[in-house]
């Protein structure tokens, strides 16, 4: 139990310990990235190893530390040393590098980077890893802020992902957690305090609404009754967002904390984490965060013996996207069927058991305990004027560096892109940006859709004025990109290239939500299923002009007329797609082609006989067994028989099988 | 028997009705579906009518009300997935299962199934067996995922 500054300080300095023990420690990632490419077996092969050579070294687990890419990674602490990352690690290399530890060595050619000092963001301290002289082949690993990844992060939200163990307190004690906490409860600090520093702040609620946290704080603080509620909604539904799961999986306490904040400053005595259930990591580690808490009276009755009592509950989600929608969440903690409710009234004022309610995001809390610490000014200095802070992305797709990152608001999708992500593989032409999961839009960031149409003759002017401007210097925060027809979302990017066909992108989303769809209001209901038949239709080369037309007018219903914000928001794929790329629409309507040749409709697959070497690979790779020839000579697909599934293609190393 | 393992279920989570789609969940992590037995128990124990019982199991994705099979294959289809080729793992394991997307195979080993996103974007295409997630697939490795091991 902690009672007194010092209890808390004791085990500040025992966690700082088991952080940075006077021994060497190896750290294995073992988020869901990490387990997903092996580090199950790098974590077993680095525990043998240390066995059987003996080596005086702890081998420990933490979250990810973003380059998910770069996975499995792990990382080494020697004393006196600077800390060094080692990335796309096998059970073989591990055992390596233990072997060298044991001699005295080091595998500076497998290094990723390393850290020399660390800032901690809560209190400000430094630590510098290096006091003595290290060795030039250790003094030569480049820092790990000089990988082009790394280059403009800012860690706010992930500041302990992947270097603290997210199933020990004590480490989330010793890199400055609960600090925050314990002053507020126990010097008293007044609630309206707290909303107003957090108000103040500009922090905008990061699951994609982007409404300003402080003022629901202020109106569930003000609202009437005396049960009130905090939720954390982690039920993270964009498909390619992912920032919310790292942090559950990486540093659960940094959302507790900001929860238990929270709650102090609205008057709450109860509080949920509503977590999708295809995480079972990370409800394994905040189920485990929660017991800990509750042992050293973090939560509970009266907890840091100010008087003040808070405790949380865990809800493991059905599998529902629409329960991402806070009112239909709300529904699902209370047993039900997760339908929306009608916003006129607002849950800030009647949500959960119509009591009145403050849900806010992962990211959203895992940003309170830094702001109260450092203050509204500080947090305000980051960032644009209207989106304050850092958000963290997740850059996937066809980009050479996919992973987390955080980065202050305002970066343009040039850096981002091209500078953190090092660019669009080889061969490969940039397209498109998805921003804002099913709800948003595909941004095009270059003149590529105006060319296109010059390239087909067409000359009139396109529909939209800034579409032959660039907009990949478009600065990134809530506002721009609502502008430019897309949305923040949860911060989910996935990019898009020359292979990935915009009506499919569309078509793909469409039923998407047409799966998730939860059916109680007619305009998204039907709205989506006629949008989703027209584009089957476009893209089974069966589309007419007047189609597109017809989409643009069933997109006005449903964004007028739907219940919540997942019928209204829609349309938003069809729509920017169309917006951006109607060169595309066309193509497949008029001429039947395909151009990223996507649609299995509209394409065939055959062999370039100048490219094909005879090797066959793809003989054997083709489930119809449709691919005829001699050993050495060109090979054939025969048309009529080929299934069109792409093994082929995967196969071939000579880039010989094409699309038409 | 049915009686005995839900009942536990249902007082391990204090027949909290908070906490129901968690218990239907244990269920069906149990059984691989959510039998009728069940759910009429929890009926009448928890005074919830059945109709809304029966609502909440076909709302939500992760339940059935018909019998799956031993692993679920969930394929992740995920915005980053789908366009580094989801689609041609759904076709290529619904081929090599015999089974549709949702089905289950004959010998009651495999459910196929789909999923939005599990949330490993950076090594799409992604495939979960199970809790296990496997990443940077191509066809030929998905169907390896679902081959009997040869034997060592």
């Amino acid at each position: 139990m902690i009672r007194k500054w010092e209890d808390l300080q004791e085990i500040r300095k025992r966690g700082e310990r088991k952080i940075r023990p006077n021994k060497i420690k190896i750290t294995v990632g073992t988020a869901t990235c990490g387990l997903a490419t092996g580090s199950a077996e790098v974590l077993k092969a680095a525990r043998e190893a240390v066995e059987q050579t003996g080596l005086d070294a702890i081998v420990a687990q933490a979250g990810c530390i973003g380059y998910c890419q770069m996975e499995p990674i792990i990382d080494v602490w020697i004393p006196g040393f600077p800390r060094i990352f080692y990335s796309q690690m096998t059970s073989t290399k591990v055992r390596q590098i233990v072997e060298a530890l044991k001699k005295g060595e080091h595998k500076p050619e497998w290094a990723l980077g390393k850290i020399i000092s660390e800032t901690n963001i809560i209190d400000e301290s430094v630590f510098n890893y290096t006091s003595e002289k290290v060795p030039l082949e250790i003094a030569k690993i480049h820092h790990l802020n000089d990988v082009p990844f790394y280059k403009k992060q800012f860690k706010i939200v992930l500041r302990n992902c992947g270097f603290i163990n997210p199933e020990d307190i004590e480490e989330y004690i010793g890199a400055g957690g609960y600090q925050t906490l314990f002053k507020v409860l126990t010097e008293k600090h007044k609630p309206q305090e707290l909303i107003e520093t957090v108000k103040k702040s500009g922090l905008r609620g990061r699951g994609g609404g982007g409404f300003p946290a402080g003022r629901k704080w202020e109106t569930v603080a003000k609202a009437p009754g005396d049960i009130k509620y905090v939720i954390c909604n982690a039920d993270e539904g964009d498909p390619g967002a992912y920032m919310d799961r790292s942090v559950l999986e990486g540093d659960p306490h940094s959302v507790l904390e900001g929860m238990i904040l929270g709650a102090y400053a609205i008057g709450s005595h109860h509080g949920y984490i509503y977590v999708r259930h295809e995480y079972p990591q990370a409800v394994k580690k905040f189920t485990k965060a929660i017991e800990q808490a509750r042992e050293l009276g973090i939560l509970g009755k009266n907890i840091f013996g100010s008087g003040f009592e808070f405790d949380m509950k865990i809800n493991r989600g059905g599998g529902a996207f629409v329960c991402g929608e806070s009112t239909a969440l709300m529904a699902s903690i209370e047993g039900e069927v997760g339908e929306p409710r009608p916003k006129y009234i607002h849950t800030a004022e009647s949500g959960l058991w119509n009591r009145p309610t403050n849900l806010n995001n992962v990211e959203t809390w895992a940003n309170i305990a830094p702001i109260i610490a450092r203050g509204a000014d500080w947090f305000a200095s980051i960032g644009t004027e209207s989106s304050k802070g850092t958000k963290v992305f997740s850059l996937v797709g066809k980009v050479n560096n996919t992973g987390l990152l955080e980065v202050p608001m305002g970066i343009t999708l040039r850096e981002i892109l091209y500078e953190l992500g090092e660019g669009i593989p080889e061969h490969h032409r940039f397209k498109a940006v998805q921003t804002g999961g099913p709800s948003g839009g595909c941004l095009i960031v270059d003149t590529f859709g105006w060319k296109h149409r010059e390239y087909l003759g067409d000359t009139a002017p396109p529909a939209v004025s800034y579409v032959t401007e660039s907009l990949i210097d478009l600065p990134v925060d809530f506002d721009t990109l609502t502008e430019a027809g897309s949305m923040m979302g949860s911060g989910g990017m996935i990019i898009m290239d020359d292979t990935s066909c915009m009506v499919d992108i569309g078509r793909y989303f469409l039923n998407f939500l047409k799966e998730e769809s939860c059916g109680k209001c007619t305009p998204c209901r039907e709205g989506i299923r006629n949008m989703l038949a027209i584009l089957n239709r476009i893209s089974a080369g069966e589309g007419k002009m007047e189609d597109i037309d017809r989409l643009v007018e069933i997109a006005q219903v449903l964004q007028d007329a739907s219940l919540c914000a997942l019928g209204g928001s829609a349309p938003n794929p069809v729509l920017s797609t169309i917006r951006y790329f109607r060169s595309e629409y066309e193509e497949h309507i008029l001429h039947k082609r395909c151009p990223a040749g996507v649609c299995k409709a509209l394409i065939h697959y055959s062999i370039d006989p100048l490219k094909c070497t005879g090797c066959t690979v793809c003989v054997k790779a083709c489930p119809e067994n449709c691919i005829t020839g001699k050993k050495q000579k060109p090979h054939k697909i025969d048309d009529a028989r080929c299934i069109k599934c792409g093994s082929c293609q995967e196969v071939c190393k000579f880039n010989a099988v094409v699309i038409q | 028997m049915i009686h005995e393992k839900v009942a536990a279920i249902v007082d391990k989570y204090e027949a909290d009705k908070e906490s129901l789609i968690m218990m239907l969940q244990d269920i069906q992590d149990i059984y691989h579906y959510l039998p009728e037995e069940a759910l009429r128990y929890i009926a009448e124990r928890m005074d919830i009518p059945l109709t809304q019982l029966y609502a909440v199991a076909t709302f939500y994705k992760a339940f059935s009300l018909t019998p799956e099979g031993e692993h679920t294959i969930h394929v992740c289809c995920g915005t980053a997935c789908h366009v580094k080729g989801a689609d041609r793992i759904v076709d290529r394991l619904e081929r090599e299962l015999h089974v549709k997307e949702g089905g289950t195979t004959l010998d009651k080993r495999y459910t196929l199934k789909t999923v939005r996103c599990v949330g490993a974007c950076s090594l799409a295409p992604i495939v979960m067996v199970d809790d296990e997630a496997h990443g940077r697939l191509n066809q030929d490795k998905a169907a390896k995922l679902v081959r009997p091991k040869k034997p060592a």
